[in-house]
C-alpha cells in the first residue's frame, strides 16, 4: 500500500506503511524511525514504532501539522536506503516449563506437540521485536512458527512474573515488569527487561534481533 | 524551604510535564492529567512551566510548612486554606514556618495542583519526575505521597516577596464545566465506523463512568458502531486519544496513557480541551463533542498557552 500520513490529534501524526504485520514492512517503519531520530529536526518529541506504522509525537507549539507532514514525505521517501542495515542481536536464555513456565505442559497438549518440540520450535527461530509497548521494556516479538499458534488465555492472570516468557496467537513476548497477563506462559528468563535505576534501562530495542537459548528444562 | 504532608486522604503524586523520549519502550508520558493547569502553578511561583508540582486528587492533603515558603495551587474540585485563611486557587501565597496548607474536596473538578517557588527537589527517573504508579518508579519512590513525606524546594527565581500574592486572571484558565464540549480532531480510523456512529458521536451525549483513572476516561453513551472489524493491529496511541472497544463505549486516553492499542481511534480531542476533561467527575460529568480540524486545534492551544505568560503581580487579596 501507499504510506499514508494521518493526523491523530494536534500533537501527533500516523505514518502508515502497511496494513498487517509483516517482516518488511516492520523493517521499514524501524529504518523511518532511525532516519526521523537522526536527522534531529527540530519540534519533533519522539517516535513510536509498531508493526506497521509509526506514530511521531510532535510539539504544535514549535511545527504546524502541514511542515511535520512535508518533513516525513520526504524522510519515506528516504527509507529504502537504510531499511537493510543489520539489526543488533539479544540472545536470551531461558528456563522452559518450571515456576514460571507452568503453561508449558497444557500448551503442548493444545499444540499435539511434545514438550521437547514446543521448546525446540520456539528456540530455534530468531524474532524481531516488531514493537514494544504494554508495559515500559515489553517485546512483542514474531513471527512465531505456525506449529506453536494457540489463543490467549480467556481469563487473563491478575499477576504475571517479570522475565516470564510467554506465546499468543503468531507473537512471542516477555514480561518486563510483574503485570496482569494473559499468554501462555512457558518459561522464564533471569535477565532483567525493564530497570529504570541503570544506565541503559531497557534490554531490548525496537527493530533488535531475539534469539532464545535454552538453559534447562524444569 | 519545604512543606512536609500532615494529613493526606486521595491520591497524591509528583508529576511534571511527562516522560518524553522513552514511549517507544513502552513507557507511558504520565505527567499531570490537567497540564495547563500544573504550568499555570509553576508559572505563579516563577518556575519553569514544566516543573514538578504534587498532584491532587479525590481527597484531603494538608501540608505544614517547615521554613517560610511561597506556594500556588491550581486546577479544580477542591478549596484551599492558609493558616486561618481561606484563599482562592489559581493564586501564588506567601507561607510562614509553621503554617497549615489544605486543601478540601469539593464536588465539581477533580485535581489540583501545588507548586512551590523553586520547584520540587526530586530526583529524575528516565529524565522525568513524574510517578508511574504501575511501574513503580519516578516520585517518591513511584508510590503515592504519604504523611510525614516532606517537599523540599529548590533556589526561588527570585525573592520570596515578589513571587507571592501574583495571580492567573480568570479570563485565561481553562472554562471548566460538569458538561463541557470538547474539540476533536477526527481520525485516523474513523472510517472503521458507520455514518450513523460518527453523526451520534458528534450529537450526543457522553456520562464519564466511575471506572475512569489515570489510565482513561471511560465514556458511557450511545454505543458506536464498528463497520466491520473492532481490533486494529495495535499501534502508538497518545493522551486525548479516543479508542472504541467492541462494545462501542469510548475510551479517552488519559496521562498514564498506555503507548500503545489495538482499537480504532474516532479521534483525539484537541489538547487544549484536555484540561476540561480531565477536571471531569466520574459518575457525574457530561460531555459533548464537536469536530474541528487539527489547525484550529493548534491555533487554541496556542493561545491558551500563551495565557500563562499574563499573570498579575502584587494583587491585594
Amino acid at each position: 500500500m501507499n504510506p499514508r500520513i494521518l493526523p491523530l490529534g494536534d500533537s501527533s501524526v500516523l505514518v502508515q506503511l502497511g496494513d498487517e504485520i509483516e517482516l518488511k514492512v516492520n523493517q521499514r517503519v524501524h529504518a523511518l524511525a532511525k532516519l526521523i531520530e537522526a536527522s534531529g529536526f527540530h519540534g519533533i518529541v519522539e517516535t513510536v514504532p509498531a508493526y506497521s506504522t509509526l506514530l511521531v509525537h510532535y510539539d504544535p507549539l514549535i511545527l504546524p501539522f502541514s511542515r511535520v507532514k512535508n518533513e516525513l514525505r520526504a524522510k519515506i521517501a528516504q527509507v529504502e536506503e537504510t531499511a537493510n542495515r543489520k539489526p543488533r542481536r539479544v540472545d536470551v536464555p531461558v528456563r522452559y516449563g518450571g515456576e514460571y513456565g507452568i503453561d508449558l505442559e497444557s500448551a503442548a497438549r493444545h499444540l499435539g506437540l511434545s514438550i521437547e518440540d514446543v521448546i525446540r520450535i520456539h528456540s530455534e527461530k530468531i524474532y524481531l521485536v516488531y514493537m514494544m509497548g504494554f508495559t515500559p521494556g515489553y517485546p512483542y516479538m514474531g513471527k512465531l512458527d505456525d506449529a506453536l499458534m494457540m489463543p490467549r488465555l480467556e481469563t487473563p492472570r491478575t499477576r504475571v512474573a517479570a522475565g516470564t516468557v510467554a506465546i499468543a496467537g503468531s507473537q512471542t513476548g516477555i514480561y518486563s515488569i510483574d503485570s496482569p497477563g494473559g499468554w501462555n506462559l512457558i518459561g522464564w528468563t533471569p535477565l532483567k527487561l525493564f530497570d529504570p535505576d541503570y544506565d541503559s534501562p531497557f534490554l531490548f530495542a525496537p527493530g533488535d534481533e531475539v534469539k532464545f537459548v535454552v538453559e534447562d528444562v524444569a | 524551604m519545604s512543606l512536609e504532608i500532615i494529613e493526606v486522604n486521595g491520591v497524591a503524586t509528583i508529576q511534571d510535564s511527562g516522560r518524553i523520549g522513552w514511549r517507544k519502550f513502552g513507557v507511558p508520558a504520565s505527567g499531570a492529567m490537567d497540564a495547563l493547569a500544573s504550568r499555570a502553578a509553576n508559572a505563579l511561583v516563577g518556575n519553569p512551566t514544566n516543573h514538578v508540582t504534587v498532584e491532587i486528587g479525590l481527597g484531603v492533603i494538608a501540608f505544614r510548612a517547615l521554613q517560610d515558603c511561597v506556594v500556588a495551587v491550581t486546577g479544580a474540585g477542591f478549596e484551599l486554606s492558609v493558616y486561618i485563611w481561606d484563599f482562592r486557587m489559581w493564586s501564588s501565597y506567601y507561607v510562614r514556618a509553621g503554617w497549615t496548607v489544605r486543601l478540601n474536596k469539593l464536588e465539581s473538578g477533580m485535581w489540583a495542583y501545588l507548586a512551590i517557588a523553586g520547584g520540587v527537589q526530586t530526583p529524575l527517573v528516565l529524565g522525568s519526575a513524574s510517578t508511574n504508579l504501575r511501574a513503580r518508579f519516578g516520585g517518591l519512590d513511584g508510590r503515592q505521597l504519604q504523611i510525614g513525606d516532606v517537599i523540599r524546594s529548590g533556589a526561588p527565581s527570585r525573592l520570596l516577596d515578589e513571587l507571592a500574592a501574583r495571580t492567573l486572571p480568570e479570563e485565561v484558565r481553562p472554562r471548566y464545566s460538569d458538561h463541557p464540549t470538547l474539540d476533536v480532531v477526527a481520525g485516523p480510523q474513523e472510517k472503521y465506523f458507520t455514518d450513523g456512529s460518527i453523526e451520534a458521536f458528534f450529537s450526543s451525549e457522553y456520562t464519564v463512568s466511575p471506572t475512569s483513572d489515570r489510565m482513561g476516561y471511560r465514556l458511557e453513551g450511545i454505543p458506536l458502531m464498528h463497520r466491520n472489524k473492532s481490533e486494529l493491529i495495535s499501534e502508538g496511541m497518545t493522551m486525548g486519544a479516543i479508542q472504541v472497544p467492541s462494545n462501542g463505549q469510548p475510551i479517552v486516553m488519559m496521562a498514564d496513557s498506555p503507548t500503545t492499542g489495538g482499537y480504532p481511534k474516532i479521534g483525539a480531542v484537541a489538547s487544549a480541551d484536555l484540561p476540561l476533561l480531565a477536571q471531569c467527575v466520574p459518575g457525574k460529568s457530561k460531555i459533548r463533542f464537536r469536530e474541528t480540524t487539527v489547525a484550529k486545534a493548534q491555533k487554541k492551544y496556542h493561545e491558551l498557552m500563551a495565557g500563562l505568560e499574563r499573570i498579575q503581580g502584587d494583587v491585594s487579596f
